[in-house]
């Protein structure tokens, strides 16, 4: 029979903070920009300059730490980390190697078999990197400083992953927290969360690890599963072989779905770390920590207890609203201007859903302005504007955050309570489909509907469906 | 026009704040000089002829209206060349840093153009600043002023030799292991080394960061004290620089030392010190004696432990530091080179003397894994220690007194050939910087060879006060050391 194996992962999660300015100068984060643009001596590496701690830094990865149930190292200091590449202008990273801020926290996970702690090893601070372009027509290398020094925490998990899914799950939990705390916006894409994955594999039921190889250049939850079950089979095969797994750094490439070794252990650098003499230690007081604390925002768990209490919603829709804190912000605040939760929640569950996926975007990036949803669904409630009318003008909400009063009055989309003019159009509908005016007396109640969709097409839309109906009745009864 | 050149800066200062002199006239005299004797002497990498002039016309116009009024206004000034001053060349004595020129200024630097000091140009040093003797620059050597054929010290060879020969009024320098005080005792001029984090280091590039300050280099006390007291800043561009508080070091020269506390630390004028510079120093000891002082011997702890512990971290520090010169930025770049690799070690090779090499080698050994906690850890605890026993020692006195070094200036060429002589002698200086402590030293006297001896004092932290007191006091006894070698420079030539 066959052996069984256990894939053993352990992560390590790069998260760019969301600071106005780099880590060690002021300088902008903003993402993009002319090459070089938002550059000083500090993040260029220019000799003499020095760097000065962005304290909103040790701020955010305060507050990661806390809510990751980690223990706070209350005098922690920066290390120097030496490598010699291009895209770092100093030929070293500034980084934190023996007093990191926070070490030995967890989060928690939904498996399949229950809830599941993932212990986290540490997290430290440091600066990222440049970027290095290179073109090829001219073969040389040019290099943009415009991220280097943008902060990063790095979270280090310990190999408690078992499977694909335990790692996209226990992601998606630290995204969720670091999204919450507004520390990052944790996009895989634009490289602003990135995770490295350490996997080994060993025979089921054996304690000891296997040797580990680490994966790099994963950009998507989409790669991170396919580059782990392609390096557990590999792995898988390699022992099977009677072969040694190679402990080395491999680089996943996504468009072939493969990944490659870029260096073995042998070839592993040192780098030579020592601290860094131009920052002093950092001394976190357990005043600050109970600032940050108390500054602590409601966190998913939480917030999603309240929302089934506080406005009666059902379990999956609070689950979803909670989901992206953006969608939570929006359904609070839409909730209390109109007092009507659960028609916000119907509203961004199915429409706001629907029109996400038809244009393709994310919670997370919705722009629109709660006080315009609530807007739009007390115009629905005062009978100032249909159904189907309210769905039209909630897509340009969706899409530009339009005003619904006023784009509704622009529009000339309000229901016209003219009974006389409305009267005309049921007659005129009723002479038209004789048919149908013969069904319904004939006993065919569905056939009112189809009277109801002329009128209302006839009208635009712009009629009480309610007052349709009522008239419709009549004038069928009457007739 | 070269009874200008006598000035003290303090004394220039003057006569240009009551119009007697002009600050054209003061930049004159200096060019002049810098004509006659640089040529012998090698103290600076750049003179800035054309710049100083037009300094020098605008200081003019705020000395008279009024807005310039500190004793340094309109004096020439010069700067040793790892301080960055924006688009001015600066090379720290080094072919790597070929043609880089800052687009900032070092934090010091702007303090002394804000006080309207005339910046003449940039003074030669050993390469990055690691050398005793001036020799290691690219830039070739530089020579003691008062004998040709000697080295001026180093690494601030070239500022402390500028000073003594006139070829400006004052000047700065660094100091990471004793590289102001060190030159300064060769030399014959006054050179302070502050307490670590007296003056911000932004701007000045970096050898061993955790020891290395900025410090006045001066032709006596009075200079040197105001110079201080113009750089010496908390700037929040250097997260080591301190906040100090109240000081002020000009209202602390007194002529007064009456009950003030002297060590003498019996290892520092023990095995290895020259006689005649050992003679020197106790008699100037005996003075301060003389003037009210307690003076004794005592034995400061670990005093050997200093120069392999200093070398270590300064080293480790300064791999890291210098790993920015890479060809890929600024300064010299390889030809021919094939790839980035092969780039980065040709630019290297080529770009950094013997002595840098040395230092980046020894510093990355003691810094590679499984060598760290043998060595760099081992110095960092080591650091500690010496610190405590500096601390003990103050507990007792007010003051350290000793030579700066265990010589007067060697032969040129003597030095180089055996660096752990070289190192050793360090002895006397290195342990200040290991403790962050501040230092001074003071021309004493001159050995049969007419070459100037130092004494140094240390203090405790932030105690720059005291030494400046003790300092002015024994120049008030004995009549200003300083003393300009002849318009023929002495022998050498």
């Amino acid at each position: 029979m066959a052996k069984q194996y256990e894939t053993v992962i352990g992560l390590e999660v790069h998260i760019e903070l969301a600071t106005k300015t780099k880590i060690f100068c002021g300088c902008s984060t903003e993402f993009g920009g002319a090459p070089n643009t938002h550059t000083c001596p500090v993040c260029t590496g220019m000799p003499g300059s020095l760097p000065v701690l962005n304290r909103q830094v040790v701020e955010y990865a305060l507050a990661i730490g806390l809510a990751t149930n980690c223990k706070i190292t209350q005098v922690c200091k920066f290390d120097r980390k030496n490598y010699f590449y291009p895209d770092n202008p100093q030929n070293y990273q500034i980084s934190q190697l023996y007093l990191p801020i926070a070490r030995d926290g967890f989060v928690e996970i939904d498996t399949p078999s229950g809830k599941k702690k993932i212990r986290i090893h540490e997290m430290h601070m440091e600066e990222d990197a440049g970027k290095l372009v290179h073109d090829e027509w001219d073969d040389t290398s040019l290099v943009d400083y415009n991220r280097s020094g943008v902060p990063l925490v790095e979270i280090v998990s310990e190999p408690d992953m078992r499977s694909a899914d335990e790692v996209i799950a226990y992601l998606e939990k630290l995204r969720m927290i670091v999204q919450y705390l507004g520390a990052s916006d944790c996009k895989l894409q634009e490289g602003s969360m990135r995770a490295d994955v350490n996997l080994s594999v060993r025979e089921a039921g054996t304690d000891s690890l296997g040797t580990r190889t680490e994966m790099k250049n994963l950009n998507s939850f989409k790669a991170i599963t396919h580059a782990i079950e392609g390096e557990r089979a590999r792995q898988i095969e390699l022992l099977e072989a009677g072969k040694d797994v190679v402990q080395e750094t491999r680089r996943w490439d996504d468009n072939k779905e493969h990944s490659y070794a870029m260096r073995s252990k042998e070839d592993a650098q040192d780098y030579r770390y020592f601290p860094e003499p131009d920052l002093v230690p950092i001394v976190i007081s357990d005043e600050w920590i109970a600032q940050v604390k108390a500054r602590q925002p409601e966190l998913r768990t939480e917030k999603l207890e309240r929302y089934k209490k506080e406005f009666d919603i059902p379990q999956y829709d609070a689950e979803i609203i909670t989901e992206s804190k953006r969608m939570a912000d929006i359904f609070e605040a839409a909730a209390a201007i109109c007092k009507k939760p659960k028609k916000v929640s119907n509203w961004l569950m199915v429409e706001t859903m629907r029109l996400m996926k038809e244009y393709g975007t994310e919670a997370d990036r919705l722009s629109f302005s709660p006080e315009n949803l609530a807007k739009l669904i007390d115009l629905v409630d005062d009978g100032s504007i249909s159904g189907s009318v309210a769905k039209k003008v909630f897509e340009q909400v969706f899409l530009h955050d339009a005003d619904p009063e006023k784009y509704v009055e622009e529009h000339g989309l309000k229901v016209e309570n003219d009974e006389a003019a409305l009267e005309e159009t049921v007659r005129k509908v009723l002479s038209d489909n004789p048919k149908a005016v013969e069904d319904y007396r004939g006993g065919k109640e569905k056939a009112l509907g189809a009277l109801m969709g002329q009128t209302m097409r006839a009208m635009k839309g712009k009629a009480n469906p309610a007052t349709v109906n009522r008239m419709l009745r009549e004038l069928l009864k009457s007739e | 026009m070269s009874d200008i050149l006598k000035y003290t800066a303090a004394e220039l200062g003057k006569k240009i704040r009551e119009r007697k002199v002009s600050v054209k006239e003061a930049v004159d005299a200096v060019m002049e000089r810098i004509r006659t004797v640089e040529p012998k002497i090698n103290s600076y990498v750049t003179v800035d002829e054309d710049g100083a002039y037009a300094q020098a016309e605008e200081i003019q116009k705020k000395i008279d209206t009024g807005e310039f009024t500190g004793p340094l206004a309109g004096v020439p000034v010069a700067v040793k060349d790892n301080l960055c001053i924006r688009g001015g060349l600066t090379t720290c004595g080094s072919k790597i840093l070929s043609g880089f020129k800052p687009t900032y200024t070092a934090e010091a630097v702007c303090k002394i153009q804000k006080a309207g000091a005339v910046i003449i140009g940039k003074t030669n040093m050993d390469e990055f600043a690691m050398g005793s003797t001036t020799e290691t620059s690219f830039y070739g050597p530089t020579k003691n002023p008062h004998n040709t054929e000697h080295v001026p010290g180093g690494s601030s060879g070239g500022s402390c030799a500028a000073v003594a020969a006139q070829e400006c009024y004052c000047a700065l320098g660094s100091d990471t292991g004793g590289s102001i005080r060190q030159p300064s005792s060769f030399c014959g001029v006054v050179g302070m080394k502050p307490t670590y984090g007296t003056v911000s280091r932004y701007g000045l590039v970096a050898y061993g960061s955790s020891l290395d300050q900025i410090g006045p280099i001066a032709k006596d006390v009075t200079d040197c004290a105001a110079i201080l007291e113009t750089i010496a800043s908390h700037d929040p561009k250097d997260s080591t620089s301190v906040d100090r508080g109240s000081y002020s070091f000009t209202e602390a020269l007194r002529d007064d030392v009456k009950g003030l506390k002297i060590g003498i630390p019996r290892d520092y004028i023990g095995d290895g010190l020259d006689e005649e510079v050992r003679r020197a120093v106790m008699q100037a000891a005996r003075v301060l004696e003389e003037r009210g002082a307690e003076v004794e011997t005592f034995d400061l702890g670990l005093v050997k432990y200093a120069i392999p512990a200093y070398y270590t971290i300064a080293s480790a520090e300064a791999s890291s530091n210098l790993e920015r010169f890479d060809g890929v930025k600024y300064g010299y770049r390889a030809d021919g080179y094939d790839g980035l690799h092969n780039m980065y070690k040709k630019t290297r090779s080529e770009g950094f003397g013997e002595e840098v090499k040395r230092r980046i080698m020894l510093g990355s050994f003691v810094l590679s894994s499984g060598y760290y906690d043998a060595y760099y850890l081992k110095a960092l605890r080591t650091k500690a220690l010496i610190k405590q026993e500096f601390d003990r020692a103050f507990q007792k006195y007010d003051v350290i007194l000793g030579p700066a070094a265990p010589t007067t200036a060697p032969r040129l060429g003597s030095s180089l050939s055996d660096p752990i002589k070289m190192y050793l002698g360090d002895i006397y200086t290195i342990s200040v910087n290991l403790a962050g402590l501040p230092g001074i030293s003071v021309p004493v006297g001159r050995d049969g060879k007419g070459l100037p001896v130092g004494m140094q004092l240390i203090g405790n932290v932030f105690q720059e006060e005291t030494l400046l007191r003790a300092a002015y006091t024994y120049e008030c006894a004995t009549g200003k050391q300083y003393e300009a070698p002849a318009a023929g420079l002495g022998k050498g030539e």
